[in-house]
């Protein structure tokens, strides 16, 4: 027996909550948020990351360069390689020398919106289906979690592969594919929810006042399931940024010249020896702003259902 | 002395909202052969201040002393106390399954709960398991000992703990709510058997509990808890009969069926107080029909009001009963030192 | 009367003086197995055959163990649960064959208390939006009106009015509770269910919930079904107590009668383990021990359920059900007694009587 189970199956002392009385669960939440130094390190960063995606286009003609404009002079060395950081380049080149840190701007425009995109779409679909499943008794939930298992069983980068191969690359076909294998680990994570706050007494109660299926599913259980889907969507975010970086670097993303991390990253593989920058920044910006997602998300779980509440709440 | 002397033992946990002063400061001691009755609410802190004696209270900050047969059980290393949880004392929890490792089998769970205590061979130790589930009242002992635990009924699991709980005839058992979980009938069994083997092993009891019920079948002496505190400790029958502390009384008066109700169930108003900001003064003094000017400001110590009998509260040592007589004169006596803007507790409906 | 008919209790009271009127109640619940094609491999069963009348104004008692259907047989009662058989006529109306949408107008007269004070309320919605749930489901009031509405009926369990902008957790059970209360009764319903209300509360904040819903009995002429393992609590909130056992209402009686002279071997063994906060009483009370523990509901006895535990049990208890029949005597011919006193027993426990197993 752990301690924790101990000092639960102990008795609970009261806790004073003068001070948090009226406010409501989101407010104590985003209370809790904002003392969290990783949150807010995270938060910021992701802001700034929006902010760059938005203004990318004066960012590179503050900076001097177009995303596809290739310098004839200063971008190439005299072998025909990337050229490394410099003050006409802060970043470097490319191989077809072109500035590395707009392509990595223009870049973060396409991860975020890509992944973002994707990410609600997911969510979406997952919250209504797995909803459904969940809330419509044993006959309902058989059918949708048999489809759930399916999609979710998919080999999804062959499926992936060949539907772009068959109906060509394009921005939203990759948004579609990355919702299509993203909404079913959704939809079964709200299904589970769904089952067991179904079984709440308060869903009894709402019944036993005549409440209609629709008034529970939106008055009732929807707003119990907001904090998991936010947290499961602030963490699907970065998972979809670097599905999308995945699909362009295997080159049914975003087309070429238009940047994407992904394909930065695979024009890269060929040159990495000679030129690490090329390699590098596109991957930092990777790697950062997964890193950032998952870290708020993390914090937003904390946030949500702190286990210092589990513990003396009840 | 005494099996146990526990002398002012404090325990607070520090958590993220403050310090939760869970026990403030509480003195007791049991004999072999002898019951105490642990009563409260819960966050009265009663759970804490028994399990935190042998090392179970997560985390928690202890300051006092517990002497176990004149060992302080606070100052052990974590070796010798686990040598004295089992042989010395043993607990039984509310919820069996804490207890009983699911994944193996009953038998083989008291086996090596005595065989870690103590030198004898698997055969000895599983002759004893077995001998030790019939006599806790499990039918066919020999092919039950092999069962998992969810093999066992509610009532027949709780009794295979107190059989692992008894396995190495401690001196002392520390029961947490054993039967609160427990259906009525069942409850009865499980009582008559603790009663029975605390006979028959002579070893002493300490019986946490919120039920008066359960404390009126089983306890000699009762000490009542709340908020941290000791607030009343007596004999089984002057706690019953003769309560002196309002908040005893108040107990015995909303329970349906104690001896202070009569038909009409009279509320303690409010609610349990917390217990990281505590009510200045004696911290009962917000739900009190009695209090007086200083309990506002001081805190009563446990003070003689009979024989064996304490009580935390400033009132007269004489007025204690549940009598219409005393009553009045309680209400007087706390009129008289109340000045006007004293707020007192009212009835709820 | 003849032997094995049963008998309404008490056949000499008007007939619309009974709220709700059940007869022959069965609630099974499948058990199934399978991933894709579930198979019913068995059945629980939870309510099986029970007849019960309430009366209007009365608090009829519950009681019963763990597994005996007494939640099960509340929830038939209001029709949260389908019946597997049987009929519940509620106020001269049959309830129970309604679907959803018939029922409606009834769930204005029926409302549930619950016990968990934590678990029947939303965490997520503010304690006005809550109480004030009956009144948007039923279009009855809006706005300000229910802001008004929903204040009073704060005012009227004890809460503070000013606190409708709360949200459950910030309430304390005792308080969460009282929102339970203060919910059910918005719409001034002719039935209160009430499951459990105060077992899951401290015991000092039990007793002003019990004086609460007593004084709102008096003050709306409420009818209670009170359902509580605690036997305490239901001799003091009832006017007539019902006794279940697996399924079965095995006794029922006024409470005085009941709790003075049980005739049910299980009564007997119930009110004699249940616990007394009275060391008096304790002592004085000679303990009935039942073997073993309640049976399974999916596989319950033949014969009278109670038969594996009963110490008068015989060989006939083992084949034949018994009905709910008056008073103690079972010879053919006998007297029907007045009272209202039924029992499902053979072999009912006669006064004075010692049942064998006592300590």
């Amino acid at each position: 027996m752990s301690t924790t189970e101990l000092f639960e199956s102990a008795e609970v002392p009261t806790i004073d909550t003068s001070g948090t009385l009226g406010r409501s669960p989101w407010q104590l939440a985003w209370a809790r948020l904002r003392r969290d130094r990783v949150a807010l390190v995270c938060g910021a960063f992701i802001v700034l990351l929006g902010l760059v995606a938005a203004f990318a286009g004066p960012l590179s003609k503050l900076i001097g360069w177009s995303p596809t404009q290739q310098d004839r002079i200063n971008g190439l060395t005299p072998d025909g390689l990337p050229a490394p950081p410099s003050v006409h380049h802060l970043l470097g080149t490319d191989n077809l020398g072109r500035d590395v840190l707009v392509r990595v701007i223009y870049g973060t425009r396409v991860s975020l919106a890509v992944g973002v995109a994707a990410a609600v779409a997911a969510v979406l679909i997952g919250v209504i289906v797995g909803l459904i499943a969940g809330y419509f008794g044993p006959a309902v939930d058989a059918i949708v979690s048999r489809l759930m298992d399916v999609v979710l069983s998919f080999p999804f980068l062959l499926f992936a592969i060949a539907l772009v191969s068959v109906v060509g690359p394009s921005e939203l076909v990759e948004i579609g594919v990355i919702a299509f294998f993203s909404w079913a680990a959704v939809g079964r994570i709200v299904r589970g929810q769904t089952l067991s706050i179904r079984e709440k007494e308060y869903i009894e109660a709402a019944r036993s006042l005549g409440a209609s299926d629709r008034r529970i599913m939106f008055v009732d259980v929807l707003p119990n399931l907001v904090a998991p889907v936010l947290v499961y969507t602030t963490l699907l975010i970065p998972v979809s940024i670097v599905f999308e970086a995945t699909l362009s670097y295997l080159g049914v993303g975003i087309i070429p010249p238009t940047p994407s991390w992904g394909n930065m990253i695979s024009d890269a593989q060929d040159v990495y020896q000679q030129a690490w920058w090329f390699l590098l920044f596109p991957g930092i910006a990777l790697i950062a702003t997964t890193l950032a997602f998952n870290l708020l998300g993390d914090s937003v779980r904390d946030a949500l259902d702190p286990r210092t509440e589990r513990l003396f709440a009840k | 002395m005494a099996l146990l002397e526990v002398r002012d033992l404090t325990v607070e946990f520090p958590t993220t909202d403050g310090l939760v002063k869970a026990v403030r400061g509480v003195s007791f001691e049991v004999d072999s052969g002898e019951t105490l009755g642990i009563v409260g609410e819960s966050g009265s802190g009663k759970t804490v201040c028994t399990l935190s004696l042998i090392g179970l209270a997560g985390g928690g900050r202890r300051g006092g002393q517990a002497l176990f047969r004149g060992q302080d059980l606070l100052t052990m290393s974590a070796d010798e106390l686990r040598a004295v949880r089992g042989a010395g004392i043993a607990a039984i929890f509310q919820d069996p399954l804490s207890s009983l490792h699911p994944l193996y089998r009953v038998g083989w769970q008291i086996v090596e709960m005595i065989r870690s205590h103590e030198d004898v061979s698997k055969a000895v130790a599983r002759k004893r398991a077995i001998d030790l589930l019939g006599l806790v009242g499990i039918p066919q002992p020999a092919r039950r000992v092999d069962d998992y635990p969810h093999q066992f009924s509610g009532g027949m699991r709780q009794r295979a703990m107190i059989a692992m709980a008894l396995a190495l005839n401690p001196d002392l058992v520390i029961a947490d709510e054993p039967t609160t979980a427990l259906d009525a009938t069942v409850q009865a069994q499980v009582i008559d058997l603790m009663v029975r083997l605390q006979k028959e092993f002579h070893s002493g009891l300490i019986m946490i509990t919120h039920d008066l019920g359960v404390v009126a079948d089983i306890a000699d002496r009762v000490l009542v808890m709340y908020a941290g505190k000791a607030v009343e400790t007596a004999e089984l029958d002057d706690v019953f009969y003769h309560p002196h502390h309002p908040y005893t009384k108040g107990l015995l008066e909303s329970i349906p069926g104690a001896s202070g109700t009569r038909g009409k169930l009279r509320p303690i108003p409010g609610s349990p107080p917390s217990l990281i900001r505590l009510p200045s003064g004696c911290s009962f003094h917000p739900r009190c029909r009695y209090v007086m000017d200083r309990c506002l400001t001081d805190e009563p110590p446990l003070m003689d009001v009979g024989a064996a009998h304490r009580s935390a509260c400033w009132l007269p040592a004489t007025l204690s009963g549940l009598a219409e007589g005393t009553e009045a004169q309680r209400m007087k006596v706390a009129e008289a030192a109340r000045s006007e803007d004293t707020p007192v507790a009212e009835g709820e409906s | 009367m003849i032997e094995d008919t049963p008998q309404p209790p008490a056949g000499t009271r008007p007939a619309d003086d009974d709220l709700v009127r059940a007869t022959g109640v069965v609630k099974y619940f499948p058990i199934r197995r399978g991933i894709i094609f579930k198979h019913e491999i068995g059945q629980v069963r939870a309510v099986d055959g029970v007849d019960l009348t309430v009366r209007r104004g009365e608090t009829l008692g519950l009681v019963g163990e763990t597994g005996c259907g007494k939640s099960t047989l509340a929830r038939c009662l209001t029709r949260l649960y389908p019946l597997t058989a049987g009929q519940v006529v509620f106020d001269g109306t049959d309830i129970s064959t309604l679907n959803r949408g018939q029922l409606r107008p009834f769930r204005r007269d029926v409302q549930m208390i619950f016990q968990d004070p934590y678990g029947s309320l939303n965490p997520r919605r503010r304690v006005g939006s809550i109480i004030g749930d009956p009144f948007a489901i039923h279009g009855v009031a809006d706005g300000a009106e229910r802001k008004r509405k929903v204040q009073e009926l704060m005012e009227l369990v004890g809460l503070n009015p000013e606190h409708y902008n709360r949200f459950p957790a910030d309430f304390s059970g005792g308080q969460r509770q009282r929102i339970g209360v203060a919910r059910a009764l918005a719409l001034r319903p002719k039935l209160i269910v009430c499951d459990e209300p105060v077992s899951a509360l401290d015991v000092s904040i039990q007793a002003q919930i019990i004086n609460l819903l007593e004084s709102l009995q008096d003050d709306f002429g409420l009818t209670y079904v009170f359902i509580a393992h605690d036997l305490s609590v239901v001799e003091h909130v009832s006017d007539r107590v019902g006794v279940m056992y697996l399924g079965r209402l095995v006794e029922l009686a006024e409470v005085d009668e009941l709790y003075r002279h049980p005739h049910h071997p299980y009564t007997v063994a119930l009110l004699s383990a249940a616990g007394t906060p009275d060391p008096n009483k304790a002592r004085k009370r000679e303990r009935i021990l039942l073997t073993g523990d309640v049976p399974s509901p999916i596989d319950p006895p033949s014969g009278c359920r109670f038969h594996p535990r009963c110490p008068k049990a015989r060989d006939r208890c083992s084949v034949d059900d018994p009905v709910l029949m008056p008073g103690t005597d079972r010879r053919p011919g006998a007297e029907p007694t007045g009272d209202g006193h039924v029992t499902a027993c053979h072999y009912p426990v006669l006064p004075g009587e010692v049942l064998a197993g006592r300590t």
